[in-house]
């Protein structure tokens, strides 16, 4: 049989309206494959869990007709069938259960089944902690790399260099160990060339970090690059990347992503993070039969991995599963809300005993004010949520713009030009700000500290009257010649950030989203923080601060606008709700502060959606024209199924088998012929009536099978899908059944029924496709990739860009 | 396994005899996991590692100060920590108020044993990347392998390319030969990727 019949050159989608499937290359080269053996290598295949039919309970321990290996598993960049795995979960539980009252060796085999999920949560656990451990470390240590290096061992950063020796009250940086280049070099560190050295070396080290990253990431895994979220949400809706989630993925956005935010560029860890998680997550799961063979709960385990990523970058477990459950996940059944949990759990268990930031704190910018605030501070707070609302729409457009220009002009045939024009424009404006030298965690934990009488950085710089302190409570002071330093210098740094993370997000390196959203809320929120207390302290005659603010009383914490600004401006880019507030709220480990949270919260999102109605997520999804049925929006056409269906009405008719009628070569011509991935299987060409459904892939295999190792299949030989073989003359060839590979009970639709219950449909049983009767007799079918075409033709939006099945 | 055993466990069997490349990573990632867990662990408390850091701040006309001193947690408060006291007997207690004194331990050992491991992983990768780069293609010519780095149009030629066959002629069971195939697997799925991100621009724009 010739292979070269089943190989599409052209990786693209064809302009046939009825095509369903790309095949990457050639079609039995199953060892492209990470996750799936090669066929040559499987010794006894698959155990009997997907056998005999997919509800056939009699064939189930049918071991002459064991499944070949490769049935039941699917193509890259093709969509899993959620009924099937879900089906055939309940089948494997089924077999252990009835065996385990068999021998005890068979009753430790179901209990340890049962608790293999348990443990498969507690091994996530540890690993995401320990690589996120690895990751902070490593990243603090070379962030400081680029300014300086220890003396008393090259290995530690600039604080943990300081640790021992006793520094002074205004400059805590300063310690005889710890030498910054110019020091280094020339032996001092004062002066114009002193200065200019200390420029030249960090630009330099910056430069070498993102080049790395960015060569490493082109030559060992081109999958590392990116945030990761919007490709695992699609994953985890069903779709298969391979090699996405992989060991070279792993290890490669493990070190690229120290690299990159090291480097100064304005990226985050925090979306990387979640695709290491989820890659530790895939990798531990082929640990775990149960798991391995099956892709549904596959993703179950995915969703947890996720909350645990999230529940490390924060230190927030609770938070972290509920932007598991939110943003992530498309089916979240409740078991895995405990398990994820759990995962989360261990994980920051694991990160904080391997204790990062020294004080067991899990995350740089944990706050530890509890300072009360007042009603009338929610005027300010939404004025932040405003802010929030408009940049993160603004990102969105500019971002998407820019990222749509690299996919279709030349400027995305430069990568690594492009990670390097990047980097040194980002480190030529970033030094001479020292707000933007230093990493922007540091920057947002120094933004939401409040000042008290122990800080001495410029920020706090306030004017002291030392003969009214008493003790601990500070009154409103006047801001010092520092303060106004800092302010004019964060605005500056707020420009400058707005406008380079538009280049940087997306770039050919792991970058993350959260940390500079965070920064620009933060700068924003801190101003206006800073404003609202000069205010207060010159004009506290004002009606609106005398009621609550009287003199000599500190009333408002900069700080608190900082955080509340942060909180406004990742909700208006990620449009995160209850995960956002959450995770708010568990980084300052107190109620107090929810309701302005919730304020800027909602209103950043309600803002920010009355522009524009996708978060950024959602928008590189629809870039990417991955195959993701939105599951929160409503459809709201009252178009009917026969206005989707295939095919349509100047189109061929229906592609189908017959149940019993067709040979070997007919079969083969089909399957030669089309490109679908799966064909209706019906009694005869006459009744058109719906026996069953058979996929694409299975066909291939079983047949290919039958030539090399069944005794007497020809070219004529009548393939049938029945029971019992059909009745025919004995000189003809021997026969081949394949009813193991039939799918019996394919979802149905009516042509009447209106699409919204259609589209009901896919989302909740995520189907792939659905078959479309009338009177009884098949008329057509519905793919995925109608669905989502038809959606994008009614919200006018180009129906091509849907590129994958 | 006795073959009274692969009667009766046929799965149990299946999955020991398919231990193969899965399980020896698996086992790797599972040893770097405590390697990196088991510093903390036994990290001691030596006394490099403790500290008690107490933050003074101006009072009247004594300078802000701060004072480091490597005590346990329980002596960790300003009379033990703050010494010479700069202030009078009377005045200690109103001084103390001022001061915020924290407990602080870290582990030298995990930061040392994590650095290297990180620079020790980067820089097996740059040799590798320089061993596929330069050294590879001068091995592999007689093989005609194209360059492994660099974007290509697709190349059906590249794809049907099998493993060189073994001089032998046994089938590929050593060792080497294993290892060979599943670079050569590896080698096709990087460039397919890369193909998929950089050049076709179809994911990750």
């Amino acid at each position: 049989m010739d292979q070269k019949g089943y190989r599409r050159g052209s990786f693209q989608s064809s302009t046939s309206d009825e095509d369903m499937l790309e095949i990457a290359g050639a079609s039995l080269d199953f060892s492209m494959a990470d996750d799936d053996p090669p066929l040559d290598r499987e010794m006894g295949g698959f155990s009997s869990y997907n056998g005999g039919g997919m509800n056939g309970t009699s064939t189930m321990m049918d071991f002459l007709e064991e499944p070949l290996p490769g049935v039941g598993t699917y193509e890259d960049f093709n969509t899993i069938d959620w009924v099937r795995e879900k089906s055939r979960d309940r089948d494997r539980h089924r077999e252990i259960t009835s065996r385990s009252k068999e021998s005890t060796w068979a009753l430790i085999h179901s209990v340890s089944d049962a608790f293999s999920g348990w443990l498969l949560m507690l091994l996530i656990g540890l690993l995401a902690g320990s690589l996120a451990g690895l990751i902070d470390i490593s990243a603090h240590w070379m962030t400081d790399l680029k300014e300086g290096v220890c003396l008393a061992g090259f290995w530690f950063n600039h604080e943990h260099c300081c640790w021992k020796s006793n520094t002074t009250f205004t400059d805590r940086d300063k310690c005889p160990e710890w030498k910054s280049w110019s020091q280094l070099i020339l032996g001092h560190g004062e002066g114009a060339f002193a200065y200019i050295l200390n420029y030249f070396m960090y630009v330099i080290w910056a430069l070498l970090f993102s080049l790395l990253a960015v060569l490493l990431v082109k030559g060992f895994a081109p999958y590392a690059c990116g945030s990761g979220i919007p490709e695992i949400k699609t994953i985890l809706s069903g779709f298969i990347i391979r090699g996405y989630l992989g060991k070279w993925t792993l290890i490669i956005k493990t070190i690229t992503l120290v690299l990159a935010v090291s480097s100064g560029l304005s990226l985050g860890k925090e979306g990387p993070l979640v695709h290491v998680a989820c890659c530790c997550g895939n990798i531990l799961c082929h640990l775990f039969t149960k798991y391995r063979k099956n892709e549904a709960k596959r993703r179950e385990v995915l969703s947890a991995a996720a909350a645990a990523g999230v529940s490390v970058a924060f230190g927030a477990p609770i938070g972290g599963v509920l932007f598991s459950l939110e943003e992530v996940s498309y089916y979240f059944p409740l078991k895995t809300l405990w398990r994820s949990f759990f995962a989360a759990l261990v994980a920051a268990f694991t990160l904080r005993s391997i204790n990062p930031f020294g004080n067991s704190r899990l995350v740089l910018f944990y706050v530890e004010f509890h300072m009360p605030w007042h009603l009338l501070e929610l005027v300010p707070f939404i004025l932040l949520g405003i802010f929030g609302g408009l940049w993160g729409a603004f990102f969105i457009r500019s971002n998407i713009a820019w990222c749509r220009r690299r996919k279709t002009t030349k400027l995305g045939k430069y990568p690594v030009l492009e990670v390097f024009v990047v980097t040194a424009i980002t480190a030529i404006l970033a030094f001479p700000n020292e707000y933007t030298r230093m990493s922007t965690s540091e920057l947002i934990s120094e933004l939401f500290n409040d000042c008290g009488i122990l800080d001495s950085s410029k920020l706090c710089e306030y004017v002291n009257d030392f003969n009214s302190t008493k003790g601990d409570d500070l009154p409103d002071r006047a801001a010092g010649p520092g303060v106004y330093t800092a302010m004019w210098q964060l605005a500056l740094a707020l420009i400058m950030k707005v406008f380079i993370t538009i280049f940087t997000f997306g770039m050919k390196v792991p970058s993350g989203l959260f940390i500079p959203s965070m920064a620009v809320g933060a700068i924003a929120g801190r101003l206006l923080g800073v404003a609202m207390e000069q205010l207060a302290y010159y004009h506290h005659d004002w009606a609106i601060f005398s009621g609550w603010c009287s003199q000599g009383a500190d009333c408002i914490t900069p700080g608190l606008y900082a955080m509340v600004g942060a909180a406004a401006c990742l909700g208006g880019v990620t449009r995160m709700t209850v995960s956002l507030v959450v995770i708010m709220f568990e980084l300052t480990g107190g109620l107090e502060y929810i309701v302005p949270l919730m304020a800027a919260a909602m209103t950043s999102k309600w803002v920010a959606d009355a522009i524009g109605r996708e978060g950024i997520y959602d928008a590189h999804i629809r870039l990417n024209g991955y195959p993701f049925l939105e599951a929160k929006e409503e459809f709201s056409h009252k178009t009917l199924a026969m206005d989707v269906m295939r095919p349509r009405r100047n189109d061929p008719p229906l592609t189908v088998i017959t149940q019993d009628s067709m040979t070997v070569e007919d079969v083969e011509t089909i399957i030669n012929e089309t490109t679908y991935s799966g064909y209706p299987v019906v009694v005869s060409r006459e009744s058109q009536r719906l026996v069953g459904f058979v996929l694409r892939r299975d066909l291939i295999i079983s047949v290919e099978n039958a030539r090399k190792k069944q005794d007497g299949i020809v070219s004529t030989s009548i393939i049938y899908f029945t029971d019992h073989s059909p009745p025919l003359p004995p000189s003809s060839p021997s026969m081949l059944k394949l009813r193991s590979i039939l799918d019996l009970s394919p979802f149905t639709v009516t042509d009447q029924t209106p699409m919204e219950i259609v589209v009901d449909i896919f989302r909740k049983l995520g189907l792939r496709q659905c078959l479309v009767t009338h009177n009884g007799k098949l008329l057509g079918i519905i793919t995925k990739k109608d669905v989502l075409k038809h959606i994008a033709q009614l919200a006018n939006q180009d129906p091509d860009s849907i590129l994958f099945n | 396994l006795s073959p009274g055993c692969e009667f009766l466990f046929p799965q149990a069997s299946m999955m020991f005899t398919q231990c193969t490349w899965k399980c020896a990573t698996s086992v790797l990632l599972i040893v770097l996991l405590c390697c990196i867990l088991s510093p903390p662990a036994q990290a001691s408390k030596s006394s490099e590692d403790i500290r008690c850091k107490c933050i003074c701040p101006p009072y009247r006309n004594i300078s802000g100060h701060i004072y480091n001193k490597n005590v346990s947690q329980k002596d960790c408060n300003c009379l033990h920590v703050v010494e010479p006291m700069p202030v009078p007997g009377n005045d200690v207690e109103a001084y103390c108020l001022l001061c915020e004194c924290k407990y602080e331990e870290r582990s030298t050992t995990t930061i040392k044993v994590i650095i290297i491991i990180y620079l020790s992983v980067v820089g097996a990768l740059l040799l590798y990347m320089a061993f596929l780069v330069l050294v590879d293609p001068l091995i592999r010519k007689p093989d005609a392998y194209t360059q492994p780095l660099h974007n290509e149009e697709e190349n059906e030629d590249a794809r049907s390319l099998a493993p060189a066959p073994t001089p032998s002629g046994a089938r590929a069971n050593t060792v080497l030969e294993r290892v060979e195939g599943a670079q050569q697997r590896w080698k096709r799925q990087v460039q397919e990727q890369r193909k998929t991100v950089f050049d076709r621009h179809k994911m990750l724009s």
